[in-house]
């Protein structure tokens, strides 16, 4: 097993509910209410350093289980290495804490996950659209957002 | 403008009974042989609009040569490239700051009808937003569709009657976000 998912796994038994390293990339999946401790433990602890929040987004998986999966890819600039750690997010409460106490990069990709899955950050300090307008109803990126839906403000009515 | 108006004036007080058609055949040519392009360029399509300005289709050839970065000195608005919703309220603005009279030059299959993108984000055609004089489709549309429809254009700009005019402002409105 990678030496950074026994790290994980070492430090935090029972929130790791599973991981693995397909071609090389190593990756857990946590409990969505440990994510911001775990996180921290990864920024700070000096073996594993991830001082850079490289990416961060979310899939929807339709009928399934959770059915979001919010998915973090962090790096390390001291020590070159990366991690991707994913959290599921249920649909009846789509709530997961926000990272952005830890990483400021975070603030507009959680603000972009939200725009576009509407996933809620807890925490975050300007939750609100980045790339769609204010008035939008919806969100697009949801695989039940109908193709061809038209939005109120522009556009023919259908 | 100037004359538009005054020859409307005299058209509305002798109330139909004289019409001036060879003031505004005139007017027609002057106009349609000066034409000031606003490009409102967004995407892919800006490419061909390149070519189409450029020496070897040399838009220059219809008297349409002068692109002018400033609304209030343009009376053709080609509108060239996909137009998403966030940019839907600027281009409204652009055509509401043009002076009378003005065109609408639709470019390419986005702008028609919003092409492939049939989606959330992008507008299903700017008619909806604007009024609409050329179509002119394609992915992109070669330069010489371009110039059809813009002598099509030309045509219908002579047999206009100066009473089009003013066209008023642009029919597209914020909607209210209230429901009935
Ligand atoms: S019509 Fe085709 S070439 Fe033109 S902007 Fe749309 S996608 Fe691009």
């Amino acid at each position: 097993m990678g030496k950074l998912i026994d790290m994980v796994r070492q430090k935090f038994p029972e929130a790791v509910l599973s991981s693995h390293e397909d071609f090389g990339d190593e990756t857990v999946t946590v409990q969505k209410e440990r994510i911001v401790e775990i996180m921290k433990w990864l920024r700070d602890n000096e073996e594993t350093a991830f001082n850079m929040l490289m990416d961060f987004t979310a899939v929807d998986y339709l009928g399934k289980e959770p059915r979001f999966e919010v998915v973090y890819h962090l790096y390390s600039v001291t020590l070159n290495h990366r991690f991707r750690v994913k959290a599921g997010v249920e649909e009846k409460d789509p709530t997961i804490n926000s990272v952005v106490p830890l990483w400021r990069a975070a603030d507009w990709l959680e603000r972009e996950v939200w725009d576009l899955y509407g996933i809620v950050f807890m925490g975050h300090p300007n939750l609100k659209r980045i790339l769609l307008y204010e008035e939008f109803e919806g969100h697009p990126l949801r695989k039940d957002y109908p193709i061809n839906k038209r939005q109120p403000l522009i556009g023919p009515d259908n | 403008m100037g004359i538009g108006t005054d020859r409307k004036s005299i058209e509305t007080a002798l109330s139909e009974s004289v019409i001036l058609t060879q003031v505004d055949k005139v007017i027609g040519w002057g106009r349609k042989y000066s034409f000031f392009l606003y490009p409102f360029i967004t995407a892919c399509c800006g490419m061909e609009f390149m070519s189409v300005a450029g020496p070897r289709y040399d838009i220059d050839r219809f008297g349409a040569a002068l692109p002018r970065f400033s609304p209030r000195q343009a009376d053709l608005l080609i509108v060239v490239g996909t137009i998403s919703h966030k940019q839907a309220p600027i281009l409204t603005k652009v055509y509401n700051q043009m002076t009378e009279p003005k065109w609408v030059f639709a470019y390419g299959a986005c702008v028609v009808s919003g092409g492939m993108y049939d989606n959330y984000s992008t507008v299903q055609g700017i008619d909806t937003i604007l009024p609409v004089d050329i179509y002119v489709p394609g992915c992109p549309p070669r330069p010489e569709m371009v110039f059809e429809g813009l002598m099509k254009l030309q045509d219908v700009v002579q047999q206009e009657r100066a009473a089009k005019w003013p066209r008023g402002e642009a029919p597209y409105k914020k909607r209210s976000l209230e429901k009935p």
